[in-house]
């Protein structure tokens, strides 16, 4: 598979879950563990352009696809919007959340450059925050949303 | 609302989180991203029965399985004298238990594996024989002569303690004497903090050096190690345990579970480092759940309103082991708060902890040491009150509380509130909502047969503990400990004994000295959560860090500007008494340009300069801060809902907070903490509970059963604040952390009870799920905490 650009060829456990097989084989701990039950979305990722919750995917159903972490939304070394929108925006605490909540906040600008309020807390309402009470989530995805190339627009 | 602006302040102010940059990137370093060489796996077997005596345990297939390197029971445990621990309670829980099972999902064995897959399938190789025993999963049937009891190993009975505060004989003679008496039973029912992130350790035990190094997701480091010291015979000093960075706490890792105690058994046998991580249904089956208070409250007033007395009589439920983690001289918390925010002229309080055949844990959920479950009580009572009274629920409220002249204020059970500005806070929130506004407005929708609410909770927190005289953990003196030294660079390095779970330790400590000092916030490293490199303190927990470590940085900043102003003196070739401070620099007085800056002073304190006799070179200061006093936040919160008529379901329109933490350091940080906190509230309120059947198997035990408010039943908050500074604070910071988790479950709860008026609906149980709001307006609300026959 392709995580982030970069071609991965690995023999895995056909049991295998996706999320450990991101963390625990290729070390990319930015996608978290948190619920086993796709209820917290601390594991969403993109699998083929799509978010996906990665505990309740095999490794073995991404052979073959593309997949982007939080590690592959920096291009450059220059942060993405989502990412800078949510240091703004106190968008984050304690950061267990917050790389799905990116990963999901990328995909809605990129479908819907505009969202409103309401279409914002409608894309993150599969996933748990425990810290923000959201308000600043979606603030600071409106954020990002305002300032599509980032601070210097 | 408060944004951070692009340049750091010079202290306090709305400023970018220092530790944001490790997150957005993934690049935190959380207690599963860390993988040791030759890490090792393990894994808890868990019993599926909440009472049981254990016949026979065998392990002999999952010795066999290729990849398992070590079995462990009670049994191997008993052999090192490591069966039973130590609870922060003073009691005992069972590491792996030996002789029965007390709750659904106890600890009864732990593979050591190759993988944490190998780890798994080991465990159900492993054959366990039970001979299941009869249940007590209701508090109020665990004094019955006939009762089961859970814990046959301390003695006949599941009765912990009694416990009481206040005056009762006064109490009773004003209850008898009053106009009006209310009285309703309330329970608080079990819930979880559920942290999105679980529990886990890592255990490196080096048996050359002897050294014991735990990575854990502990919000209390420095106390775990002693416990850890005393439970597994390892030296103190060859203990080192390292808090990594920590996916919320909220109480929740304040307790030592046995998962971590094995982990490290598990280190010591194989040799090598284990790993455990628990999985969701194991946080929130086994790990410190809330609250589970059942209260009997009443209330006594004259016929104009005048709130005269509240009593409350209280079973607490602890599960199977007192695993609560409090002040030792506090066996109900700070309960004894129950007085809330009025002039009362007397109060009393009586609590009973018993022993049920559930989880352990009690004190968690930014509860403040139970002032979550004294705040509800109160506040309910009060509404309750307005309710017989035919009376406004914000009038009678003014007409209660305390006044600014009475502070400090010893409320009817001793505790000593340190200031407020009561009154200014209610009415701004009451201003910010429009609530006369809101009252036309829903009296007009009830001709339509619309169900609004307005609910108002009006809370005082006592945070900060405490005085090392009243308060202990274990016999530890609940002061905190901080190091700051001055680069010669110029550059700071603080070291403090709380950590962040998400707070912003890192940011917000940093404003402190630049505020004392003049150093810029990121020339400042806060360096927290590990005990080898940090001085000794309780942890992080009720809403302590800024009460407590806060307080010791700022002593130690000033201990520095004073040494500063000395070396600054010889530098200049004056006397002390001749300088004066601006924020970053010592300067003649009378003659501004004659001055040097905190980093010249560092690096001539480093330097050849000559000092005065009895002076040291270089820059630096400890603390040990014992507060004085707790310090004690309020607020004022109003809540709207709107209840479907129909289903039941309630619909958070509006919420409106007013806090008041006294001073700011960071006012972003300070909203997120309220927002966080005012979630919890409507997710306790409406959603969250941890239920048993009868037989104790536990309802709540994954986030499809356990249900948490996403950002759909969450409104965009308002907040507003008041600041009334802490008068025996160094910086007048009162702490925040836990208010909102407080103070919101009751504004929710009084606006559905509120809503509900024309059914005349008085009190139902949380959570107010659709079922509960539509059995109440039919007068047959349910009993929340178990599951209904």
């Amino acid at each position: 598979m392709t995580v982030n650009g970069t071609e991965y060829t690995r023999d895995v456990e056909p049991r295998m879950l996706l999320i450990h097989f991101i963390r625990d084989e290729l070390e990319l701990t930015g996608s978290h563990w948190g619920c086993d039950t796709s209820n917290c979305g601390a594991c969403v990722l993109w699998l083929d352009g799509t978010p996906l919750k990665s505990c309740t995917a095999l490794a073995a159903m991404a052979n073959g696809r593309d997949i982007r972490t939080v590690e592959g939304l920096e291009r450059g070394g220059e942060l993405d919007p989502v990412q800078q929108g949510f240091i703004a925006c106190h968008g984050l605490q304690c950061g267990f959340c917050t790389p799905g909540m990116l990963m999901t906040a990328r995909w809605l600008i990129d479908h819907h450059p505009h969202p409103t309020e309401a279409e914002i807390r409608e894309a993150i309402s599969g996933q748990i925050c425990r810290c923000t009470g959201y308000e600043n989530i979606v603030r600071s995805v409106r954020w990002a949303a305002e300032h599509p190339s980032g601070a210097a627009s | 609302m408060s944004t951070a602006e692009p340049d750091p302040p010079l202290g306090y102010g709305s400023m970018r989180r220092k530790e944001d940059t490790r997150f957005i990137r993934g690049q935190g370093s959380f207690i599963d991203d860390i993988k040791l060489g030759g890490m090792l796996h393990g894994a808890v077997l868990r019993s599926p029965y909440a009472h049981a005596r254990i016949q026979s345990i065998d392990v002999s297939a999952a010795q066999a399985h290729p990849r398992v390197r070590a079995v462990i029971t009670g049994e191997t445990l008993a052999t090192r004298d490591l069966a039973w621990m130590p609870t922060l309670a003073g009691d005992t829980q069972a590491v792996l238990a030996t002789d029965k099972v007390r709750f659904q999902g106890q600890e009864v064995a732990f593979v050591v594996a190759d993988d944490r897959y190998a780890a798994r399938d080991a465990l159900e190789l492993i054959d366990v024989e039970y001979e299941p025993l009869p249940t007590v999963m209701d508090a109020r049937q665990a004094l019955d002569p006939d009762a089961p009891v859970v814990r046959d190993d301390l003695g006949a009975s599941n009765h912990i303690f009694d416990w009481e505060s206040g005056d009762a004989a006064r109490t009773d003679e004003i209850f008898a004497a009053a106009d009006v008496t209310i009285a309703e039973d309330l329970l608080y029912p079990r819930v979880h903090p559920a942290p999105l992130e679980t529990c886990g350790a890592i255990a490196d035990f080096d048996p050359i050096s002897g050294k014991l190094t735990v990575w854990s997701t502990s919000q209390a480091p420095h106390p775990h190690r002693l416990l850890y010291s005393m439970v597994a015979g390892v030296p103190e000093h060859k203990i080192r345990v390292i808090s990594p960075d920590i996916g919320g706490g909220f109480g929740n890792k304040v307790p030592l579970y046995p998962g971590y105690l094995c982990a490290i058994v598990g280190s010591m046998i194989t040799g090598r480092p284990v790993k455990w991580i628990e999985d969701r249904s194991e946080n929130l089956m086994s790990t410190s759940f809330a609250r589970d208070y059942h209260m009997h409250g009443e209330i006594a007033a004259t016929r104009d309103g005048k709130i005269l007395a509240v009593r409350v009589r209280v079973l607490a439920d602890h599960g199977a082991f007192n695993g609560a983690a409090q002040p030792t001289k506090f066996p109900a918390g700070f309960f004894g708060v129950f007085t809330g925010s009025y002039d009362l002229q007397a109060a009393h309080c009586q609590v009973t902890g018993v022993y049920t055949n559930k989880a352990p844990g009690g004190v968690a959920y930014s509860c403040s040491f139970r002032i979550t479950e004294a705040v509800y009580l109160v506040e309910r009572m009060v509404d309750m009150l307005a309710f017989e009274l035919d009376a406004d629920a914000a009038e009678l409220r003014m007409q209660n509380l305390l006044r600014p002249d009475q502070f400090p204020y010893t409320c009817a059970t001793g505790w000593v509130y340190d200031s407020g500005d009561y009154t200014s806070t209610l009415q701004l929130a009451l201003d910010k909502a429009d609530y006369t506004g809101l009252r036309q407005e829903q009296a007009a929708g009830r001709e339509r047969g619309e169900l609004m609410g307005i609910g108002i909770s009006f809370f005082t927190e006592a945070v900060g503990a405490g005085p090392r005289k009243h308060m202990d953990i274990m016999g530890l003196g609940m002061a905190d400990g901080v190091e700051l030294r001055v680069n010669p660079g110029g550059t700071a390095v603080l070291r403090i004994a709380v950590q962040t779970q998400g707070q912003g330790h890192e940011t917000t400590f940093a404003q402190i000295v630049a505020e004392e000092l003049g150093i810029p916030p990121d020339r400042i490293e806060v360096v927290h959560g590990d005990t080898d490199q940090t001085p000794f303190g309780l942890g992080t927990y009720g809403s302590r860090s800024t009460p407590v470590s806060g307080a010791a940085t700022a002593v130690a900043a000033r201990r520095i500007r004073d040494k500063a102003r000395v070396v600054a003196a010889a530098m200049l070739e004056v006397a002390t008494g001749d300088l004066e401070w601006e924020k970053g620099r010592w300067y003649v007085r009378g003659d501004p340009d004659q001055g040097r800056s905190i980093a010249e002073i560092a690096l001539a304190a480093h330097s050849d300069l000559e000092l005065p006799a009895g002076v040291e070179g270089q820059l630096d200061a400890s603390c040990v801060y014992n507060p004085p006093n707790l310090t004690y936040p309020c607020g004022a919160y109003v809540c709207v809902v709107d209840v479907d008529p129909g289903t039941g379901k309630v619909e958070v329109r509006r919420f409106v907070a007013v806090d008041d933490c006294g001073v700011r350091i960071n006012p972003m940080i300070v909203e997120g903490q309220i927002h966080g906190g005012l979630a919890d509230g409507i997710g306790m309120a409406l959603m969250e509970v941890i239920a048993y059947d009868t037989q104790g198997n536990c309802l709540g035990g994954s986030f499809m059963d356990y249900l948490l408010p996403t950002a759909v039943e969450c409104p965009s908050w308002e907040l507003g604040e008041t600041v009334t500074p802490s008068p025996h604070h160094p910086i007048g910071a009162k702490g925040v952390g836990e208010s909102a988790t407080v103070g919101s479950p009751p504004a929710v709860v009084n606006a559905v009870i509120d809503a509900l008026r024309p059914f005349g609906v008085r009190h139902a149980d949380m959570p107010l799920t659709p079922a509960q709001v539509w059995r109440a307006t039919q007068g047959r609300p349910l009993r929340t905490d178990l599951a209904q026959s």
